[in-house]
Parts: structure tokens; C-alpha cells; sequence
């Protein structure tokens, strides 16, 4: 096995070739925000939120997609990123309708701990009140579009872990949503196992369990991890 | 999926059947079943046949993005997601009549959205949609290569240029006969 060595924020790390820079930093106790990422997942870069400057070029990379290299120079948490992480953060709450105080994931939720993490009480853009939907077809769980942030976790853990792929991404820009089936509610769509991984999956309020009501969502990520480690290892650790 | 066990609001936009319709329908289904064939039935067809589909029918119905999914046994949320993302893929008929209208720099200089809101205003449509008549569908275009004739529009393929509200909204009351 390879071993790539790296400083990531003055730190000296060795990990196997092939390994993110997020996996790198994980090895040495740095944390890296992260929205879309989970672990088990085929990680998609989707959110932003890891971004890390690399010396010897002005882009920033996604750490969680972003191979190690031999001798790389990594920085986490420059002034840049921090500015960078906050506007992300304040974009995805200008971008939906993101009202913790009637949430069901308020105080259990991934979005809102991150903007108290880089320090928000507000988004400097205009709040673009966008018109969307709620889908309660289906007997046991509910979605709620207006709390989503396509981070596609609840796509990816429904294909790669369940492997129903109940979901996709539909439409695209402003208008891109998250689909069950062909376009049909939820209830309907027959592939659908009612397993609930989608909703221990999502970070925030969008997919929840019927009957919770504000703060009161519950998810069980322990249930994925395991679930992971059995496929991948046939290792039963619950 | 069978198509048989899709709910039925996913069949309601069928044409109405009348008997050269159904033998219509059949054909195309059956050029659809060739190309999936061609392509071995490959998931990693189904940008190349949503065209084929596309071409056949007009449009991307539901029912027949169900026979694509099953075809080349996609889930059927992946299939939408795809047809859903291009703007070259319609799931709805377009109008009887096209009228595009040109967006390029030299014809927005010159008005083309003033063009596009007076369309809007007497169609009571936006750009990408089709009248509730099925009559008139309203598109965009990013130059047409006619700069000399902004700004300009083209109607059923036919270019008309040095284009105003007034003008061009008597080009669309002609269509309709109003």
C-alpha cells in the first residue's frame, strides 16, 4: 500500500494513496465542515462546504473529492474559506424556506448547527421565498421541499445503500427539485421500501417521520454506518 | 415497472385514440424498441434515446418515459431527472405554431424584450410555454446569425426582422386568426 504524506494545517500527515483530503484530515483530528458528505456515500461535492486551499494555486478544492498528493500543502480554514463557508451557508437559507423556529429538525439539524458554527443570524441576500411543495402521500414520512438543500444524500442512500433509487434530482437552476419516482407522490411510487434511510439521512427537516412535530425529528445515522459495514465488510457490529 | 400498473394520471396525456392514432403510437413505440435494441439496451443509452423518443413522438410522455426505464431498467426517477434536466427534451406537446424570438446581443440592444413582454401579455404565457389552446408555443433562441435584422423573430421557421411589439403581435393575432 502507498502511503501519500501531507501537512494539512501544519500538521504532518501519512495516509494510504487514494484517500480524500477530507479522510486526511478526519486521520488528524481537523475538522472540515461538511453538508453533503456522509459517510458511506459516494461523496458528490455537491454543497461546497469543504472547500480547502491548496498551495501552488489559487483554486480551492472540494476535500471530500479531492485525491491527496505527495508533499500537498493543505489550509482548512484561512479567512478566505471562512468568508467563503458563510456566504454558502447564507445562500442555502436565502435559496429555500428555512424557518427553524416551526421545524422539525430545529436544534437536530445539520444546516442550522453549521450556520451557528460559522457564526450566522442572518443572510445578507434577499430571501427568495420560493413557492414549494410538500408531499405527505406517503403513509409513514413526509417531504417537505421547502427545508431541502439537494444535498442528495436521500438520492444516494436510497440507490447505493437500499438500491430502490426512489429519488433524483429533477429540472435544473432555480427550479431543480428533489423527485420521487416519475414524477409521482410519494405514496405511489412502488419501488419506494419504506425502509426510512432517506430520513436518517437528510441533514435538516426536509424528510421526516409523520407525527413529529416542531424540534422533535429523530434519526438514527448509527443504523446507516452499521448498515455500511455490513455490506461492505460482513461485519454485524449492532 | 409494467406500463399496465402505472397510476392512471400518468396516462392522461395520451392523445385521444382514435384508430390511426393507436397505429401511430405503435410505430413509434416500435422505432423505440429499436434503437433501445441498437444500443443493446445499455443504461448508458438513454440520452441517445430520449432523442429517438423525442423524434418519434414529439414529446416526452410519462408513459413513455416508463417503457424507456424499463427498457433499459433505469429507475424511473432517473429517467425523469434526465429528460427533466436538458432543455432539448419537451414532456409537454408544444403548439401547433412555434414563434421564437431571438435573445442575441445585437436583438436585445435593439428591443427583443420589449418583444418577448408584449408576447407574454397577449399570449398570457411565459417564454418555454405553449397557450392553454395548444396553439401558439413562445421560445427564446441565442442568435439566429440575422444581426442585420434585429431584433428578430422567427415564426413556424420563418424569419421575420426589424421586429417591434406592435408588428410583432400582429404576426401572432394572424397566427390565431383573431
Amino acid at each position: 500500500m502507498t502511503v501519500k504524506t501531507l501537512k494539512i494545517d501544519d500538521i504532518d500527515v501519512a495516509i494510504a494513496a487514494g484517500s480524500t483530503i477530507l479522510q486526511a484530515a478526519q486521520e488528524a483530528s481537523i475538522p472540515i465542515p461538511t453538508l453533503c458528505h456522509l459517510e458511506g456515500l459516494t461523496p458528490v461535492a455537491a454543497c461546497r462546504m469543504c472547500m480547502v486551499e491548496i498551495e501552488g494555486t489559487s483554486k480551492l478544492f472540494p476535500a471530500c473529492v479531492t485525491e491527496v498528493g505527495e508533499g500537498m500543502v493543505v489550509s482548512t480554514n484561512t479567512p478566505k474559506l471562512q468568508g467563503y463557508r458563510r456566504m454558502n451557508v447564507e445562500l442555502l437559507f436565502a435559496e429555500g424556506n428555512h424557518v427553524c423556529a416551526i421545524c422539525v429538525a430545529n436544534d437536530n439539524c445539520e444546516l442550522q448547527d453549521l450556520a451557528v458554527e460559522v457564526g450566522i443570524d442572518h443572510s445578507r441576500f434577499p430571501y427568495q421565498f420560493p413557492k414549494r411543495s410538500i408531499d405527505l402521500s406517503h403513509p409513514q414520512f413526509g417531504i417537505d421541499h421547502n427545508r431541502c438543500i439537494l444535498c442528495t444524500r436521500c438520492v444516494r442512500v436510497c440507490d447505493e445503500v437500499e438500491g430502490a433509487h426512489v429519488w433524483d434530482v429533477a429540472q435544473r437552476g432555480s427550479a431543480c427539485h428533489i423527485t420521487s419516482g416519475m414524477d409521482q407522490p410519494w405514496g405511489e411510487v412502488s419501488a419506494c421500501t419504506s425502509c426510512g434511510k432517506c430520513v436518517d439521512a437528510c441533514p435538516t427537516g426536509a424528510i421526516f417521520h409523520k407525527g413529529e412535530t416542531t424540534g422533535e425529528k429523530q434519526r438514527d445515522r448509527e443504523k446507516l454506518a452499521f448498515l455500511m459495514n455490513a455490506r461492505e465488510h460482513q461485519q454485524w457490529t449492532r | 415497472m409494467p406500463i399496465s400498473s402505472l397510476p392512471s394520471q400518468l396516462k392522461s396525456g395520451s392523445p385521444p385514440a382514435g384508430d390511426s392514432t393507436v397505429q401511430d403510437e405503435h410505430r413509434h413505440f416500435k422505432v423505440l424498441d429499436v434503437t433501445m435494441k441498437r444500443h443493446r439496451h445499455q443504461p448508458d443509452a438513454l440520452i441517445e434515446v430520449l432523442h429517438q423518443a423525442q423524434a418519434a413522438f414529439g414529446y416526452l410522455e410519462l408513459e413513455v418515459l416508463a417503457y424507456v426505464a424499463k427498457g433499459l431498467k433505469l429507475p424511473l426517477s432517473k429517467v425523469y431527472g434526465v429528460a427533466t434536466f436538458y432543455h432539448l427534451f419537451s414532456l409537454k406537446p408544444s403548439g401547433a405554431h412555434t414563434c421564437v424570438v431571438c435573445l442575441g446581443t445585437a436583438c436585445h440592444v435593439k428591443g427583443a424584450s420589449a418583444l418577448i413582454t408584449a408576447l407574454e401579455n397577449e399570449l398570457g404565457i411565459k417564454v418555454g410555454e405553449t397557450t392553454a389552446d395548444n396553439q401558439v408555443s413562445l421560445m427564446t433562441a441565442r442568435c439566429l446569425g440575422a444581426c442585420g435584422l434585429a431584433p428578430a423573430m422567427v415564426i413556424d421557421e420563418v424569419v421575420s426582422g426589424k421586429q417591434c411589439p406592435d408588428t410583432a403581435l400582429e404576426q401572432i393575432r394572424a397566427l390565431s386568426g383573431k
